[in-house]
């Protein structure tokens, strides 16, 4: 589904990514971990097209990101942080994506599911964080494609939402969806992922599955495994 | 891209400052009839006012129309859509509302007071094609540097600069050189000189169209030999163009080479 090969890139004198080779197969959902400023969402809009990459080359299925864009028909993307333009209305946004993707999407069921139906007519820029995050949710989630990016889907979320969120996220897993999540809340990672991917100076340190990473650390809590993962290398 | 487009167009037309720009040409076209009560002065007070303000106008919109726009563009980014698209749209969204209020703005109170039954409609006209491409000239700069600088302050900078620049400072260059260099011909010069500026070039095209060339001296009269002609007019027109197409060019060159 993605292939990464010799990621290299760098921000002014910053090298983010280093060399990063990764590759996952369809199906699943993956973690994306890794501390503040290790390349996760250099990786993410890598993957995306959005950041150029220095050197290497990335395989969305099967299609070259660095010459294509007709790939992201096959990807629904959730960023980080939800900027939208703030004289829109909701209802505006989301007809405007429906009608920029043109594929069928299911807004309806999820704009009640977030119960985000009373903004509709609202302008984005009077909306909370939380309520933005929300409608940043219904986005990502209202085409069905089989390649999903959330990066960091629960900011801002109310308990209720967040419920909903990993309901959604279930489904999709269902459907035999490929989900890449990154996320700091390692109680969510814990619940909802099957494969860890642990970014560490611009390159994949760990990958497999939350097992495997805590019988390589020696430690039965999941917490405490992904930080001994990052003290690891000190040791070595 | 065509969507892009209309979304931006669309973004505009609602926003106040389309209109504030709108209703301003529209007093202003007003007033002046007003007060000149002629057609053909009113044209050459005006060509005054646009050469300097439709550069002004479409530097700072475009600047601002691309710092406002920034979570728009990122939202689209992640959608399948190319990214020239998503650039040539959102500029000729910009350009063309700013061309839009110009001529609506302009035409409707020339149109009114008779415009059409006047012999002033060519030089008119040619008023309305100038603005037009100094729109799109002075936008497509401002997207270049807008896109060049992510920092807000800086690009406003540049920009203003760059509007100070080509419609004060370059004319004081040149007044300048003429002196120094005055025991030299310097016809070639004065008319390549002319060319390299899109503001130097509109207005010397509309001058010469107002047929008031004498008012120029002897220069007025080698630029009558030059404008005048067919050739003349032609090239100007190609050079013009090029104004808008360079800057054009680059910026979808700079946009796929850019990280967001």
């Amino acid at each position: 589904m993605i292939k990464v090969v010799d990621l290299h890139k760098k921000f002014g004198k910053n090298q983010v990514l280093n060399n990063l080779n990764l590759i996952i197969e369809g199906g699943g959902i993956f973690a994306v971990l890794g501390p503040n400023g290790s390349g996760k969402t250099t990786l993410i809009k890598s993957i995306l097209g959005m950041v150029r990459m220095d050197k290497g080359k990335i395989e969305v299925l099967d299609q070259a990101v660095k010459t294509n864009w007709k790939y992201r028909k096959e990807i629904n993307y959730l960023p980080q942080i939800a900027n939208f333009p703030g004289n829109l209305r909701v209802g505006e946004l989301i007809r405007m994506i429906v009608d920029l993707r043109q594929k069928p999407d299911n807004s309806e069921e999820l704009i009640d599911a977030f119960q985000i139906r009373p903004f509709l007519d609202k302008k984005l820029a009077t909306l909370s964080g939380g309520t933005k995050q929300k409608v940043n949710i219904v986005l990502a989630f209202m085409f069905d494609s089989p390649l999903l990016i959330l990066d960091e889907p629960t900011t801002g979320l109310d308990p209720a939402a967040l419920i909903q969120l990993k309901k959604c996220i279930q489904t999709e897993k269902e459907k035999g969806k490929t989900i890449l999540v990154t996320s700091h809340i390692l109680q969510f990672v814990e619940e909802v992922a099957e494969g860890i991917i642990y970014l560490l100076e611009g390159k994949i340190y760990f990958k497999g599955s939350i097992e495997e990473l805590k019988k390589q650390t020696g430690q039965t809590n999941f917490e405490h495994a992904i930080v001994a993962i990052a003290t690891q290398k000190d040791h070595a | 891209m065509l969507k892009i487009l209309k979304y931006s167009f669309y973004d505009l037309m609602r926003s106040r400052w389309s209109y504030v720009y709108f209703v301003f040409y529209l007093l202003l076209g007003f007033v002046l009839l007003f007060l000149n009560n002629d057609v053909s002065k009113a044209v050459i007070t005006l060509m005054n006012l646009i050469i300097v303000l439709v550069p002004l106008i479409a530097t700072i919109f475009g600047v601002m129309y691309y710092y406002n726009s920034k979570e728009f563009t990122e939202l689209l980014l992640a959608q399948p859509i190319k990214r020239t698209s998503i650039f040539l749209g959102q500029y000729l969204g910009v350009a063309g509302s700013l061309s839009l209020s110009l001529i609506l703005g302009l035409g409707i109170p020339f149109f009114l007071y008779g415009l059409l039954r006047s012999n002033a409609i060519w030089d008119f006209s040619l008023l309305l094609v100038t603005g037009t491409f100094l729109t799109l000239i002075f936008a497509a700069l401002a997207f270049n540097i807008a896109l060049s600088n992510d920092n807000k302050i800086k690009g406003f900078g540049y920009a203003v600069l760059l509007w100070l620049f080509l419609a004060v400072i370059y004319d004081g260059l040149f007044l300048m050189s003429l002196i120094v260099f005055e025991e030299y011909p310097l016809d070639n010069f004065s008319l390549v000189a002319t060319m390299l500026n899109p503001v130097d070039l509109s207005r010397t095209l509309i001058l010469l169209k107002l047929d008031i060339s004498a008012l120029l001296g002897y220069t007025g009269a080698v630029f009558k030999k030059f404008f005048g002609t067919n050739f003349g007019f032609i090239l100007s027109v190609f050079v013009l163009i090029l104004w808008t197409i360079i800057p054009i060019w680059r910026l979808l060159l700079k946009s796929r080479r850019k990280d967001f």
